[in-house]
């Protein structure tokens, strides 16, 4: 089923031994990724979707156990050995992640860091490298990059830092980025900003994009598709302009009311969706979401809805009773 | 000369905070957090206050419970000035206010009972009798939705986030405060769990007719719970009035920036590509005249040489900007 996608991720499953037992970050998912094309992820925290993108990137922790196949690119990244896995990521495949100190050494200079990035992918040499540099933190929007490069991570602000950090992901034209919560940590404006950056330089370069987030209102203008995660498994999927026009899954529905609304009153309570996921050591029989769900009826607690196509093949959802069959009794 | 704060509602202010300044020493320099800033809270009030990080917001609530003694200014709190109070009259006056912090987990003493944590201001003020104190906290931690048997054995760590900030709140309702500063109560938790701690601020707030600052970065979220709304940049106000009239016409090119930058959950809304690249200022340096000009694409050479005072643009609205939007 690979045949059109830059990135294919079939039936992964990603288990973590802990001392309370095994925990199944990432249960059976199936996601494809088309080149060019943004895919938003979203769901509650814990529910797996950084685990998810640590899979495909094959960062995950040592006692980590994984199944399933990632395909990128037309190859199998389970069966890459390490050193070609190593060249992938940073060349083809890079991320970005919530906290930029993850992926920027704070005894390094800014410099030092992007030309070591470049040269380890492109063969530039030291003026070469040090020229792109400066083009990349200018297309980021770095004011005064000349002086940057011989500036370290601390020096920056928080906006700043990440803007770095996406230079740097950008540096070797990736096909595919992945921004794991890129903006979460931000303001509003400077979140604002970066998104703009992301979607502008992913159109220039026509790079395929996962973003991660927990904010729907953040994949609604920004990403082609959206995947909805609920306890480690996909449990609805659909073009970001369906989803949003006809929800069926439950738990999508319950995540975009509990948003407080701009057009609101002030003082209207929210739709809080009551209670905790399940505790990921404790899966359930039945439905993960039935003990939250207002629909759920005995079935959800006996038996795991399994991800169906409604009525196009493109928006799936997992779903004994979703939505639509509700609208009458909610009016 | 324009009148330097809004018309006092200070009939009714239970909080009125009067060119406040708070300034910072970082070696031979000084961080220049919050200048000049006046507003008033009345009783049963829920006062939101927005702007980016580092523009001084917790700078502010903590000068006004005086966690901070500010360098000028004053606080007034149902009439008596906290800056000039010391010793025991100061410390009776803290019962009455309170501080919820953004990072609940962070804020709970790790090595601690949750039963103890809770109890701590009633130990502080000097509740003596344990059975009485027992009885207390049993009911705060009911009123938050904890059940009190299951959770005040154990430890904090043993909590998630949403549940340690239920805890915080129990704590600061403990000594039926009237008033409570909420520093970005909700920053670190998820969509769902964001919506049950508003809610349950809401109902507290009912419950026990608290006045609120409610701090916070997230407009809607902020718009959510406040009556009024305060917009905050580089240590000075913006604009300040009734939290519809506000979204619905900024008065300041930074509020109208901000509320434009709000993601919105629907993709028929396409993202504005309109935010002005470039970062705040430094407060060690701030700008001559309007603290915004460096950003703001209606500036002109006025911004830079005369400071914008607060003044009314609209009834209850007040706008600090030579050339407002409205
Ligand atoms: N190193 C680890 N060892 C064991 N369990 C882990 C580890 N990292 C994460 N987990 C668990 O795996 C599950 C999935 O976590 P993951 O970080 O993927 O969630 P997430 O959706 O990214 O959440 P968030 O929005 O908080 O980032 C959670 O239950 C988490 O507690
Ligand atoms: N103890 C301190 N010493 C020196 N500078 C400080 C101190 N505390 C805060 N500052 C500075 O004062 C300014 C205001 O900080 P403050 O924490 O009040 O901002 P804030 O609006 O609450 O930001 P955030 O949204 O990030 O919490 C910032 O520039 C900050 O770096
Ligand atoms: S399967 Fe049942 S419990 Fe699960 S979301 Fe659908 S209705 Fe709710
Ligand atoms: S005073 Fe001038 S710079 Fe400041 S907000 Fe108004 S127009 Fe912009
Ligand atoms: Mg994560
Ligand atoms: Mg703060």
């Amino acid at each position: 089923m690979n045949g059109n996608y830059l990135l294919s991720v079939e039936d992964v499953v990603v288990d973590l031994p802990t001392p309370r037992g095994n925990l199944r970050a990432v249960d059976h998912v199936d996601l494809t990724v088309g080149a060019g094309r943004t895919l938003g992820i979203v769901g509650e925290s814990g529910c797996g979707k950084t685990m998810l993108s640590r899979a495909v990137l094959q960062l995950l922790p040592k006692k980590a156990k994984l199944s399933g196949r990632v395909m990128f690119d037309g190859q199998d990244l389970l069966q890459l050995p390490p050193e070609k896995l190593r060249k992938l990521r940073g060349r083809s495949l890079a991320v970005v992640f919530q906290d930029p100190m993850t992926s920027l050494n704070p005894v390094l200079t800014i410099g030092t860091q992007l030309i070591e990035t470049l040269q380890e992918h492109l063969e530039l040499d030291d003026a070469a490298a040090t020229r792109r540099s400066v083009e990349l933190l200018a297309a980021v929007g770095i004011p005064a990059p000349e002086q940057r490069l011989a500036q370290y991570p601390h020096q920056l602000s928080g906006g700043m830092r990440q803007r770095v950090a996406i230079a740097i992901a950008l540096s070797c034209e990736p096909k595919l980025l992945i921004a794991d919560e890129p903006t979460t940590a931000l303001d509003v404006t400077i979140q604002a900003q970066i998104l703009d950056l992301l979607a502008r330089e992913q159109r220039r370069r026509h790079m395929a994009m996962i973003i991660i987030t927990h904010d729907l209102g953040v994949v609604a203008g920004r990403t082609d598709e959206v995947a909805v995660m609920y306890a480690g498994r996909v449990v609805e999927r659909a073009p970001t302009p369906a989803l949003f026009k006809k929800m069926r899954m439950p738990y999508t529905e319950a995540l975009l009311a509990a948003l407080p609304k701009l057009d609101a009153a002030p003082h209207t309570p929210l739709p809080a969706i009551s209670g905790r996921p399940p505790d990921p050591t404790r899966p359930l029989k039945g439905c993960s979401f039935s003990p939250r769900c207002r629909y759920a009826v005995a079935r959800c607690q006996d038996e795991k809805p399994a991800l169906e196509a409604a009525e196009t093949k493109a928006h799936q959802f997992a779903c004994f009773h979703p939505i639509e069959a509700h609208a009458d009794a909610n009016a | 000369m324009m009148p330097q704060s809004p018309p006092s509602i200070s009939s009714h202010a239970l909080l009125e905070v009067d060119n406040l300044v708070v300034e910072y020493p970082v070696g031979s320099r000084v961080v220049h957090a919050v200048s000049g800033v006046s507003l008033q809270i009345a009783r049963g009030e829920t006062l939101g206050l927005v702007g980016e990080s580092g523009c001084g917001k917790s700078t502010l609530g903590r000068a006004v419970l005086q966690l901070r003694r500010p360098t000028g200014g004053r606080v007034l709190f149902d009439g008596h000035d906290l800056t000039t109070m010391q010793g025991d009259a100061l410390r009776l006056m803290r019962r009455r206010v309170q501080l919820i912090f953004q990072d609940p987990i962070a804020s709970l003493n790790p090595r601690r009972k949750i039963g103890d944590i809770v109890a701590e201001p009633l130990v502080i003020a000097g509740v003596k009798d344990p059975d009485k104190r027992k009885q207390l906290v049993h009911e705060v931690l009911s009123a938050v939705g904890l059940d009190p048997t299951l959770v005040v054995g154990r430890l904090p760590h043993e909590f998630s986030g949403g549940q340690c900030q239920r805890i915080c709140i129990a704590r600061a309702l403990i000594l039926n405060p009237e008033f409570i500063v909420c520093d970005e109560p909700v920053s670190a938790l998820d969509v769902s769990i964001r919506a049950q701690i508003l809610n349950l601020l809401e109902e507290m707030k009912a419950r026990f007719g608290l006045t609120l600052l409610f701090i916070a970065h997230d407009l809607a979220v902020v718009k959510a719970v406040s009556d009024r709304v305060a917009v905050m940049y580089l240590g000075r106000l913006c604009e300040v009035g009734p939290s519809e009239q506000l979204f619905a016409r900024p008065a300041h090119p930074y509020t109208a920036l901000l509320i434009e930058a709000i993601p919105m959950p629907d993709p028929d809304v396409r993202p504005a590509e309109t935010v002005p690249v470039g970062e705040p200022p430094s407060p060690i340096a701030p700008p001559s005249g309007c603290r915004f000009r460096t950003r703001c694409p209606r500036a002109d050479q006025r911004c830079s040489d005369e400071v914008p005072e607060l003044r009314a643009v609209a009834p209850g609205q007040f706008v600090a900007c030579h050339h407002p939007l409205i």
